[in-house]
């Protein structure tokens, strides 16, 4: 019984982890239709804001909460201005330009900080199950989860800013006409983007160690799930998370870390020859 | 200019070019700098596999490096437990291409589109860097050869004459082979690229639906040029693994995937001398810049892209061509005035 439950509680936040690593991601490409893969260090840029924002004696739910996705999503907004905006419409180019910027930030970070791993310590305790020890922080991160897939849920849906965003993915010329500049709309939405996966980053520091290559580590997951997803931001993300984690940690719980994620691959690439469209191709269509 | 490009001549005289500067440079250099060139050799097969299957297939494939990297391990192990070079070397072109092969007809037949599946190929040579990584306790072996994980295999035994492993090859028969395997390959992909297969080849990269209609199967042919470039880059590895003799799971690594990429994006897509002068000028940019701290190689290669990509999206060759042909037309012009 506390096995099963202890698993559950895994799984849920395998879940979780996909869940906040990949919106980031998923809003740029289901919106935008652009894959950033600089995505890794934008995660890795929001980790060390949350850790430089605690040594300077910030409290750490505020670093990782406020200061990593302002920090990050303030980056966005550049990276869009300088390499993003030049590059619509031309997908395969914005991927090369963001994988050269994703080398330009390792490299970057390298110099600056050097090739050392940081860290700050996981907050809050552990509670037990049977013989099991949960720290609280992965329940923490479970609800983060939740609230932020709710929360992106509210801004698309109920806000007029989500309208916007939206309206002007669908027909950029005629929100244009109707008073709304698209470059303007283009740059926030990258900007949100990028400011979630700061959060994304923030909300890994404590517990996984922070060196500028990390987000090696991570955007394999994300991508695929992802790509796995389909268009659909919300349910894509969703559905695919949930599917891709359950495997991952199934897979994990019975062989290794690394052994879990190679099956999360096999499954999508399987899955995708089946569905070259996404989850959300053949499901769930017209979801947010 | 562009139709002596195309011409078999072109083919013929960098053939010639490339026969001229690899009997010549074993006689001008030191070891020393003769073993760096013969990477930049190795490297450039690599690239060339690259250049092939982006640049006249039309695949965007991210992760060539899992393709390398597989053709350096199973080189590696095949070796360590066989002795004799000649099965190895055979192996390590036949698995990267089944994989490749695997691995296409899931991209192919579930019809992804190119983003998607430059994505899918990126994320097999993470899943490849942090398996192998992981192998590095003593349960993990193949036969006598431990995988050593993030420590990598060291002193692998040397490609041998075929048949006799008591004959390894020394610096200078290494350097003909992996120069001699680029010459070749380059006028194999040439004539490829102009025979019948190859025409067709180009056409489903120009436009897919059209050539689909045309009664051509294009998941077949791309599936036939991803895996042919699978077999090249495999060869590449097993050249670098020889080279060394070592490797380490940094050959699936992300950066190893991302020269390849800026290897030909600087060369130039669409042509396959380009990425080979790009690969060795990139390389030797990098052993410069390891030379010195103030930079670090990672940052440049990210500048070098994305100034690439915005700037000089054709990259050098055929800007190059195209300066060649604006000052070559002008003259001709001038000369009609007069």
């Amino acid at each position: 019984m506390d096995l099963a439950l202890i698993v559950s509680v895994q799984v849920l936040y395998a879940i979780a982890t996909l869940v906040i690593i990949s919106s980031g991601l998923a809003v740029i490409f289901g919106m935008m239709r652009v894959i950033n893969l600089a995505h890794g260090e934008f995660l890795m840029l929001g980790a060390y804001s949350a850790i430089f924002a605690t040594k300077a004696g910030v409290n750490l739910w505020i670093a990782m909460l406020v200061v990593a996705p302002i920090c990050v999503g303030l980056f966005g907004i550049v990276v869009e201005r300088l390499i993003i905006r030049h590059l619509y419409g031309r997908m395969v180019d914005t991927m090369l330009a963001t994988w050269g910027l994703s080398l330009l930030c390792v490299g970057l970070v390298t110099s600056v900080i050097g090739n050392t791993t940081s860290g700050v310590s996981t907050p809050e305790g552990s509670f037990s199950i049977g013989a099991y020890s949960v720290s609280f922080y992965t329940m923490a991160l479970i609800v983060i989860a939740v609230v932020l897939l709710f929360a992106i849920r509210w801004v698309l849906r109920s806000t007029d800013w989500g309208l916007i965003a939206r309206g002007t993915m669908q027909n950029p010329g005629m929100a244009d006409v109707l008073g709304i500049s698209p470059t303007r709309v283009y740059s926030i939405t990258f900007a949100v983007g990028a400011a979630l996966s700061g959060l994304a980053g923030g909300l890994l520091a404590p517990v996984s160690g922070v060196v500028p290559t990390m987000g090696g580590s991570f955007i394999a997951k994300a991508f695929i799930t992802v790509i796995g997803g389909g268009s659909a931001i919300l349910a894509g993300t969703v559905s695919a998370s949930a599917l891709f984690g359950l495997i991952n940690q199934l897979a994990t719980f019975i062989t290794t870390p690394v052994f879990g994620e190679v099956a999360l691959f096999i499954a999508a690439v399987v899955m995708l020859r089946m569905l070259p469209q996404g989850i959300t191709g053949r499901f769930f269509k017209g979801s947010l | 200019m562009t139709a002596f490009r195309e011409s078999p001549w072109s083919a013929v005289l960098v053939m010639l070019l490339g026969v001229m500067a690899t009997l010549a440079i074993p006689q001008w250099v030191d070891d020393f700098a003769l073993i760096q060139i013969t990477i930049y050799v190795v490297m450039a097969i690599l690239a060339i596999s690259q250049a092939f299957i982006w640049g006249f297939s039309g695949i965007l494939c991210f992760g060539q490096a899992s393709f390398f990297g597989l053709g350096a391990y199973t080189y590696a192990l095949a070796v360590v437990n066989m002795g004799e070079s000649t099965m190895p070397v055979l192996l390590a072109i036949a698995l990267p291409g089944l994989f490749a092969l695997l691995l296409g007809y899931f991209m192919f037949y579930g019809r992804l589109s190119d983003v998607y599946m430059g994505v899918i190929t990126l994320t097999v040579s993470l899943i490849f860097f942090n398996s192998v990584n992981s192998t590095a306790g003593p349960e993990w072996r193949i036969g006598n050869a431990p995988l050593g994980g993030f420590n990598g295999i060291p002193s692998i035994p040397p490609i041998n004459f075929p048949g006799n492993p008591e004959d390894p090859l020394d610096a200078i028969a290494f350097f003909y082979l992996c120069a001699f395997s680029l010459i070749a390959i380059y006028g194999g992909l040439r004539w490829l690229i102009s025979s019948r297969i190859g025409h067709v080849i180009v056409a489903i990269k120009e436009n897919e639906q059209r050539a689909t209609l045309l009664g051509f199967d294009a998941r077949a042919f791309k599936l036939f040029a991803f895996t042919l470039g699978g077999c090249i880059a495999g060869l590449s590895g097993c050249f670098f693994a020889n080279w060394g003799s070592f490797t380490s799971p940094t050959v699936f690594s992300l950066g190893q995937s991302a020269q390849i990429i800026v290897w030909v994006i600087v060369g130039g897509l669409g042509t396959l001398v380009g990425p080979i002068i790009g690969s060795m000028a990139i390389q030797w940019l990098t052993t410069q810049i390891g030379t010195q701290q103030t930079f670090n190689s990672n940052l440049v290669l990210g500048v070098i892209l994305v100034v690439f990509v915005l700037l000089v999206p054709k990259g050098i060759i055929p800007s190059l061509g195209d300066v060649l042909q604006k000052l070559f037309g002008k003259k001709v012009a001038k000369g009609e005035d007069a």
